[in-house]
């Protein structure tokens, strides 16, 4: 089918994009490597010689380190967790006959183009502070202390607000997936008397499947790299260190660019292991 | 009978959207109404939702205060091109891995796919270094290149997607007319394939809008986008509810405005070939 | 042949003054109200000096991540950064910073306070110079403090504060006796606790560098400040720092605030607060240990190395940190709004003694000795810092420690025995130890 002339003609016209990220990932790459074997400290005068494996001793024998990748895989799971299913119900119901569609699905991808920082900012001021925030109004009219969202509820807060940036992606992609459904089968379901929760099951859902699967691919890809959000609202601080940003307090704010290296091959080595692990269930599911 | 009870579920079907879709998007609009108050207001308890004296001097204050157009200009100048840039050089690529796959096809697009989970902040110093060198530093040339390459491992993907629905027939009969490959690709494959093409665009301007953290370590006063403009709202001295609001609607509103009149070329490229 | 020395000499500085003028610098500064002003005024530099700015104003955190990568690299971006007390002796030392020990006369050096001086100098050499500088005090409200039936005296100890804390707070009209800074970040919470930490006899390090976390002193401190809090603090102020004490203040919900001078302008100030005219003012508090708990600080602007617009760049700062400037701004917004803590005549100036805040400041300022602020000894220079390099990174992961603690996350003992095991650990491998 292919004759030998147009596969040497697609090795060449892949040639561009391959090299270029090859780039993009090696020469980084080879960098952060050379870095972490380093005591590389910008504040004292930048490079100080190699010392070997310590930084890489340093980065995973203190205290921050397992709790920040537990942080880490908390906030990606419960994001996952919530958006998959609250987008599900929410694409079952917006696919539903309705008079205002358009003006629905208007309102409900909007945070999608919300830039993180804003979102992360709005959030913290306006509806979550304890005192001014509009939660606190709300919460004091039904006569309630108010929470004090991101000091003693940081983790659920900070994923409330991940999750509300991703749904409205989430719900677009099941959406489409859900529209793209064969509706024959699905009234011949339900005049062979299968309840809503049983067409569900057997139908729905397996339809879904691929669908469900890209979400979860693209948004782990985003997710592992949140730090805006993180930023602006606690700055790392009650227990909502992930390892991302346990890299950049290492490198900028402590200025140790040896051991916040170390740290970055470790990120790496942790997203390649999510990463194979997506890829075995997505690589399955994409053939299909 | 039957009429009844879909008319009656068409309304509970209605309300339900309708106040689910109103709750999610209400901080948008919670913030867009705060930006016309004044700062006492924004803050009032109990709250005041439409009935206060509109005003527009918190624009006036953000704008006296930072060029938002110079700012804006920085923005779209670098999500387009970059955008643009990205598309231009997956294509070609997208093409032979839809057409002439091969069996590393599939490794050759989930490792681009992984090379997006660099952690950003690692690499920040080797980055920066790199760009001293080549002068790229608050360039908008430099900002560029870099969220292009952020995103080129999306685009190649989108793009395989939809070309893989386009049947390898149409392209086999173009050849088969004597097209060459180059017309084949421009000509043949690109046209069929422009509500694709269109909503990768959207999707990865919209990405590279919204990049914070590149955006604000690699420029200073030339290059800076709307990411750089907020950065200079997060914490004014003293009340600024109403300020923060102005500010963050003139960062979000084109960005949302592009995405809701382009909704249904966004909504029916969204698929990542999940939909068969 | 001299003549044409002369000459040759002379039409070369022409020659230098014209390829000098019509600059465009890049300043990089805080997004604070004081800076916000300077932005503004810009033109009239402009208009004296044909130099033109482009602005790059961020946020405290922002702006230090951006400005510490640029200077360590060596980027080049900026040709005038605004740095402060901590940054400048340590980038001084390492030769990053252009020297300003050549500003001309009428600029009068001498003049800048000798606290501000000492702080932005390395081994004598100024390497900054002060937009404004500032050091902490009580700034409480008149009305309720009569109503508790106290009287606020000009020295207090703790244990008053405590006191009238308590008796100030009113929860059901939301008031709150005391509001202090309790957000993670070495600026904020972490400036506040170190130095409230000094008056109760506590210091970050001992003469080797060990750190100090384990003992009593600490302790005290932090249980002081959580009990205090607790009882008679605002909800969620383990997330409160300067700017969201400053608009609480500014509402009427803190019966007292300890925090940074420049605060008492914006609390006095009739169009943002609605309290201005009942706000007095006292020295920070002490434990009756000869250590106040006031801090020093000053946000200065500096000219790294190797940029190619010295010249233009020394002539900014001869504009912003001058008394013509502080003229300027009291000619268009009133003295009460000139950045203060900078120049010894300011506070000289008849027209700003009238000033309610002006003498406390000046008191808060000249009780603060960064080279001596700790009761026993220790091996660093600064007040609410310790100038060392690896200081700001350990006290952000210190005062997160303790912000958790605030916030009932954990108890102060366990965020002090995290704070001595990271603490140490960081000392270690940045060999100190």
């Amino acid at each position: 089918m292919a004759t030998q002339q147009s596969r040497s003609a697609a090795r060449l016209m892949m040639a561009p994009a391959v090299v270029l990220l090859l780039g993009w990932m090696l020469v980084p790459l080879s960098m952060t490597l050379y870095f972490s074997f380093k005591k590389y400290l910008p504040l004292r005068g930048g490079d100080l010689g190699w010392v070997g494996f310590e930084n890489y001793s340093r980065f995973v024998s203190s205290s921050a380190f397992w709790p920040s990748v537990q942080t880490t895989l908390i906030i990606v799971g419960s994001v996952l967790l919530i958006t998959v299913i609250f987008g599900v119900l929410l694409a079952l119901l917006l696919d539903q006959p309705m008079w205002g569609q358009g003006i629905v699905r208007i309102l409900v991808i909007a945070p999608f183009f919300v830039m993180p920082t804003v979102s992360a900012l709005v959030w913290k001021n306006i509806f979550m502070d304890p005192v001014n925030g509009l939660f606190a109004h709300l919460w004091r009219v039904f006569g309630a202390e108010p929470v004090q969202w991101l000091s003693q509820a940081s983790l659920p807060s900070l994923i409330m607000i991940v999750s509300w940036q991703w749904l409205p992606f989430a719900t677009l992609i099941l959406l489409t997936a859900i529209q793209s459904l064969d509706s024959e089968q699905l009234e011949a379901a339900e005049m062979d008397g299968a309840s809503p929760l049983k067409r569900f099951w057997y139908i729905i859902l397996p339809h879904l499947g691929r669908a469900i699967t890209i979400v979860i691919l693209i948004q782990t890809i985003f997710l592992l790299a949140v730090f805006a959000e993180i930023f602006v609202t606690t700055g790392g601080a009650f227990g909502t260190k992930t390892l991302t940003y346990l890299i950049f307090q290492r490198v900028l704010e402590s200025q140790n660019v040896g051991l916040g290296s170390a740290g970055g091959v470790y990120a790496i080595i942790l997203a390649n292991i999510i990463a194979l692990f997506l890829m075995r269930i997505v690589g399955k599911n994409l053939d299909a | 009978m039957a009429r009844a009870v879909t008319q009656q579920r068409k309304i509970i079907n209605t309300v339900l959207a309708w106040v689910i879709g109103l709750l999610i998007f209400f901080p948008i609009l919670w913030t867009f109404l705060t930006s016309f108050k004044t700062e006492a207001t924004a803050i009032a308890d109990p709250p005041v939702f439409l009935f206060f004296d509109w005003t527009l001097e918190n624009y006036t204050e953000v704008q006296n205060r930072s060029d938002y157009l110079k700012h804006f200009t920085n923005s779209v100048i670098i999500a387009v091109g970059s955008t643009i840039l990205g598309v231009l050089i997956a294509i070609p690529a997208a093409w032979s891995m839809a057409f002439v796959p091969s069996k590393r096809t599939k490794d050759i697009l989930l490792w681009m796919l992984s090379t997006k989970m660099l952690p950003a902040v690692g690499v920040l110093y080797p980055i920066y270094l790199i760009f001293i060198e080549l002068r790229l530093l608050d360039s908008k040339i430099g900002l560029t290149i870099i969220l292009m390459l952020i995103n080129l491992p999306i685009i190649v993907w989108m793009l395989y997607t939809y070309f893989k629905e386009i049947p390898n027939e149409i392209l086999e009969a173009a050849r088969m007319d004597g097209a060459t490959l180059k017309s084949e690709i421009f000509y043949v494959l690109t046209p069929m394939a422009v509500p694709g093409i269109a909503s990768t665009v959207l999707l990865n301007v919209i990405l590279a809008w919204n990049e914070a953290f590149w955006t604000l370590n690699l420029t200073a006063a030339k290059a800076a986008p709307l990411t750089a403009f907020i950065a200079s709202y997060s914490s004014p001295e003293g009340l600024f509810y109403a300020k923060l609001s102005a500010a963050s609607t003139m960062a979000i509103a084109p960005i949302l405005i592009m995405g809701w009149f382009s909704q249904k070329q966004l909504v029916r490229g969204l698929t990542f070939g999940a939909v068969k | 042949m001299k003549l044409a020395k002369a000459i040759f000499g002379a039409t070369a500085m022409s020659l230098a003054a014209t390829v000098a003028f019509a600059e465009s610098l890049t300043i990089a500064t805080v997004n604070n109200g004081d800076m916000i002003r300077m932005q503004k005024l810009t033109d009239d530099f402009t208009k004296q000096t044909g130099h033109s700015v482009e602005w790059v104003t961020l946020e405290e955190n922002v702006l230090r991540q951006r400005v510490t990568t640029d200077i360590t690299t060596k980027g080049g971006q900026f040709d005038i950064m605004t740095i402060g007390m901590y940054e400048t002796p340590i980038w001084g030392k390492n030769g990053w910073l252009v020297p300003l020990d050549d500003l001309s006369a009428d600029y009068n050096a001498d003049d800048i306070l000798p606290a501000m001086k000492g702080g932005l100098s390395y081994d004598g050499t100024m390497f900054a110079s002060p937009f404004y500088g500032e050091s902490s005090m009580i700034m409480y409200r008149t009305d309720l403090m009569e109503k508790a039936g106290m009287e606020m005296p000009e020295a207090p100890s703790w244990s008053f504060i405590a006191k009238a804390a308590r008796s100030m707070t009113d929860r059901d009209n939301e008031i709150n006796g005391i509001c202090l800074r309790g957000k993670a970040g070495w600026g904020e919470g972490g400036a506040f606790i170190t130095a409230m930490s000094n008056s109760f006899g506590a210091r970050w390090f001992d003469e080797d560098w060990n750190a100090q976390f384990d003992t009593r002193e600490w302790s005290d401190t932090l249980n002081f400040f959580v009990n205090m809090m607790n009882d008679a603090g605002p909800p969620g102020y383990a997330t409160n720092g300067f700017n969201e004490n400053l608009s609480l203040f500014q509402q009427g919900k803190c019966g007292m605030w300890i925090d940074a001078t420049v605060a008492a302008s914006f609390v006095t100030n009739p169009d943002d607060s609605t309290v201005a005219d009942k706000v007095g003012f006292s020295l920070a508090p002490d434990n009756g240990m000869g250590v106040r708990s006031n801090w020093l600080w000053a946000w200065a602007l500096a000219i790294p190395a190797g940029t190619k617009k010295e010249a233009a760049a020394k002539e900014f700062i001869e504009w912003a940190t001058s008394n013509s400037y502080i003229e300027l701004v009291a000619e268009k917004e009133g003295w009460a709004n000139v950045p203060p803590g900078a120049r010894t005549s300011l506070y000289e100036n008849p027209e700003y003694k009238d000033i309610p805040f002006a003498k406390m400041t000046l008191d808060s300022i000249l009780s603060a000795d960064p080279n001596n602020s700790t009761v026993d000894p220790s091996p660093y220079v600064g007040v609410q810092f310790a100038a060392i390099p690896e200081f700001a990174g350990i006290a952000t992961e210190v005062s997160q420690e303790f912000s958790a603690a605030y916030a009932g996350q954990q108890t102060v003992a366990e965020a002090l025995a995290k704070a001595q095991a990271l603490t140490n650990d960081a000392m270690e491998a940045a060999g100190y130890r």
